[in-house]
């Protein structure tokens, strides 16, 4: 059974590393993603947030723009997964607090 | 096991370096703007300051610093801070989330910035909550915390 799983972890790091071949170069221009325009010919995301980032929020790190601003509902979803994780952490391993005459 | 809340360097270097690692935390969450940092960051450090201590002296000791019940509710309110400000902007006549409704300035895109800052607040104090919570958590009921 051992040597199963080890043969199929490698199986998966051999399909993982044999797909990440296919990503473009980190900052190639030439890139679909990197491009000024999508395919339709609208302006994609990436080159609209670094033209208008600072004039829309007036804060020169992009990211915090990015993450707060243009993609808020989605922050907004990973403090609620937070808040959960800790909810869950909070129901299962609390004890019930039992009176000491009882114990 | 040796009891580091017995080491008396192992005190007094947490007790230095804690309300350091904090102010660094703060730094971190209220220049997000401007470098690299944000709320998320921020407060895993702030969280990381309080275990400092909670560590080195012992969870009894540090109940004065932070109580155990505090973490959930503070995390509770860090998450309140993020969707009143959404709640806000839509109740003014914008959209969820949309801060140019807040009116908190002027011109918008220093709105805007504000607006992105409250919610920095909110989630640097509910990613400091939970984490705490989720540690005090992890160690109830034993006798060597």
């Amino acid at each position: 059974m051992k040597i199963a799983n080890y043969v199929i972890l490698i199986a998966f790091l051999v399909l993982m590393i044999y797909a990440s071949l296919g990503f473009p170069n980190r900052g190639d221009a030439n890139a679909r993603m990197n491009r000024e325009t999508s395919l339709t010919g609208s302006t994609n995301a990436p080159s609209y947030y670094i033209h208008n980032a600072n004039r829309d929020a007036h804060t020169p790190n992009m990211v915090t723009v990015i993450l707060a601003d243009y993609r808020g509902y989605d922050t907004l979803g990973e403090e609620t997964v937070i808040l959960t994780a800790g909810l869950i952490c909070f129901l299962l391993l609390r004890k019930k607090r039992i009176p000491n005459d009882q114990k | 096991m040796i009891r580091n809340k017995d080491n008396p360097i192992v005190v007094l270097v947490s007790r230095i370096v804690s309300p350091f690692i904090m102010l660094f935390a703060l730094y971190i969450i209220f220049h997000g703007h401007y470098s690299p940092g944000g709320g998320f960051q921020g407060g895993t450090m702030l969280a990381a300051s309080l275990l400092l201590v909670r560590l080195a002296m012992g969870s009894e000791i540090a109940q004065l610093q932070f109580k155990s019940g505090w973490g959930t509710i503070l995390g509770s309110v860090g998450v309140l801070i993020y969707f009143g400000t959404g709640l806000a902007a839509m109740l003014l006549g914008g959209t969820f989330l949309n801060y140019d409704f807040l009116s908190l300035s002027e011109i918008t895109s220093h709105t805007r910035s504000m607006g992105i800052l409250l919610v920095e607040i909110g989630v640097g104090l509910a990613v400091m909550g939970i984490l705490v919570a989720i540690y005090d958590d992890l160690l109830e009921g034993d006798p060597d915390g």
